[in-house]
């Protein structure tokens, strides 16, 4: 399962500094994506091949196609990286890759190459947690943010609270017990007709609807730090059943709204918990304009920092990747040619077993 | 076949651990039913009484998550977003299985003609009841669950129709 665990010996340790230039490699789901970024903070590019238009049709992201479509794309997705960074793959210091989690067939498309890559031109190639780079995405845009911080990290696959204490040191304040946020907005939105991908579909149905139309529940607004979706879900498919000519822009806007007002509860009451100097977005449901207004609003009137990185840094890409492989390069050195791809991979925490002590 | 009332979410959960409680490594279940079906709830009690003592997440996204139980590896998968029967072998259930696993598949009434033995579990709402109230019928598939019928009926008696 989840046995990615890195063997750092001091002999193999590579210095890495302010110009060490990184060839990032992200595959784990429905993105092919490539990017350099010199000294973990600076983006030299960024490519995203985005496959949308692909899987439109299908209502979600078929594994198949995705798989098939990391290949084709992965060659040219790489070259145009290097090319509009202007600079020749001999300037390549290291190459990091998304080692898990995420699909086992799309992975493998990433690590491999990434390998590949890294014997090919002599450099080391790094292993990347996907769940920490997201945490890494906002250094990215503002390496000035001061720790401890509170992650909010909402995705298809991933809702969490994450306190970052310092580089590579984390805790898990939260997670759903059930859906992702994410995946909430993405099954509610096909249930309701309204187009694929879910978010960004729910985001612009909200804004013709009255988010106090109806009154869905918020689950679990308790002491706890953990989310829940699921029966969210099932009361807006409830609903809907029993008033089917309920207008659907109501459903959107007042689910939207039960959803962000959980999110941004937890996530200030966390802030203040541990004495944040920030409160930072990551993931792709970061990208929902309710969302980082009431962040936003939240974080001025608690006084702390409020972090939203941009939508390109929000949802999956490779610069990200190519931030967290060069922190990990720093301190672990570079991971074995024998790195296979872990689909069930958790983020390394200081304290694994506090969350289901808890 | 059995056709069970489970009249609360806390009863889905319940039979789901009686189901559980009957399972060895190498069995697939499948799991049918509409979004908001009592699919999530029915896993989650599964889970637990496997002995997972973490959450058992939705793997709509990731597709199969798995999970170290005390004596054998339980195996969720969604099939939600697969459109092709090719796709799903691309999942490698039945191997999944074979290393001491115990397979339990949402969505999965798509591929249950090409499975083996299995269980299937059929969840919808259950019109004569409360809002949680769910009708579950549990069809069992091929030897393997003939030889456990008896005891699997008399773990869920109390909530038979």
């Amino acid at each position: 399962m989840s046995t990615f665990v890195r063997t750092a010996h001091a002999g193999q340790r590579s210095s890495v500094g302010p110009d060490t230039l990184v060839l990032g490699i992200e595959t784990s789901c429905d993105e092919t994506a490539a990017a350099l970024v010199l000294g973990g903070t600076e983006v030299i590019s960024s490519v995203v091949s985005s496959q949308i238009d692909l899987h439109a049709d299908f209502g979600g992201v078929v594994p198949e196609i995705a798989s098939r479509a990391h290949l084709e794309s992965l060659n040219p997705v790489v070259a145009r990286a290097i090319v509009e960074a202007g600079v020749d793959e001999s300037r390549i210091d290291a190459v990091a890759a998304t080692v898990g989690p995420g699909l086992i067939g799309a992975l493998l498309v990433g690590v491999s190459a990434a390998k590949a890559f890294a014997l090919a031109w002599q450099v080391p190639f790094v292993g990347v947690n996907h769940l920490e780079a997201h945490l890494y995405s906002a250094f990215l845009e503002d390496p000035t943010l001061e720790f401890p911080l509170v992650v909010l990290l909402v995705s298809g696959g991933h809702t969490m609270l994450i306190e970052m204490q310092d580089h590579g040191r984390y805790r898990l304040l939260g997670r759903t017990i059930d859906d992702a946020a994410g995946e909430a907005f993405d099954k509610v939105a096909r249930f309701l007709d309204l187009g694929y991908p879910g978010g960004p579909a729910i985001d612009a149905a909200a804004l013709n609807g009255d988010p106090e139309a109806i009154r869905f529940p918020r689950a679990m607004m308790d002491d706890s730090y953990d989310f829940s979706f699921s029966g969210l879900k099932t009361a807006v498919v409830n609903h809907v059943r029993k008033n089917p000519d309920v207008s659907s822009a109501d459903v959107a806007a007042s689910f939207q709204a039960a959803v962000v007002d959980v999110l941004v509860t937890k996530a200030r009451r966390a802030a203040v918990a541990v004495g944040a100097k920030g409160l930072v977005l990551g993931g792709g449901v970061a990208a929902n304009s309710l969302l980082r207004e009431e962040i936003l609003g939240a974080c001025a009137t608690d006084q702390i920092r409020g972090f939203l990185p941009s939508r390109q840094m929000c949802t999956d890409n490779a610069a990200m990747i190519a931030a967290a492989g060069w922190y990990r390069l720093g301190t672990d050195g570079p991971s074995g040619l024998d790195t296979g791809a872990y689909p069930n991979l958790r983020l390394p925490l200081i304290d694994p077993d506090a969350w289901a002590r808890s | 076949m059995l056709v069970l009332r489970a009249p609360d979410l806390s009863a889905t959960r319940t039979i789901a651990a009686a189901v559980a409680g009957l399972c060895r490594a190498g069995d697939m279940i499948v799991l049918a039913g509409e979004m908001g079906a009592g699919k999530t709830a029915f896993a989650g009690g599964f889970g637990r009484a496997l002995g997972v003592t973490e959450p058992i997440t939705s793997p709509t996204f990731t597709l199969v998550h798995s999970y170290d139980a005390p004596h054998l590896t339980l195996h969720h998968a969604d099939l939600y977003r697969l459109e092709r029967t090719a796709e799903v072998a691309d999942l490698a259930l039945g191997e999944l299985a074979e290393f001491d696993g115990v397979v339990l598949i949402e969505w999965g009434d798509v591929i249950a003609g090409s499975l083996g033995d299995h269980l299937e579990i059929a969840l919808r709402p259950d019109p004569e009841g409360d809002e949680g109230a769910r009708e579950i019928e549990i069809t069992g598939f091929g030897p393997q669950w003939a030889k456990r019928w008896d005891r699997l009926s008399a773990a869920v008696e109390e909530y038979r129709c």
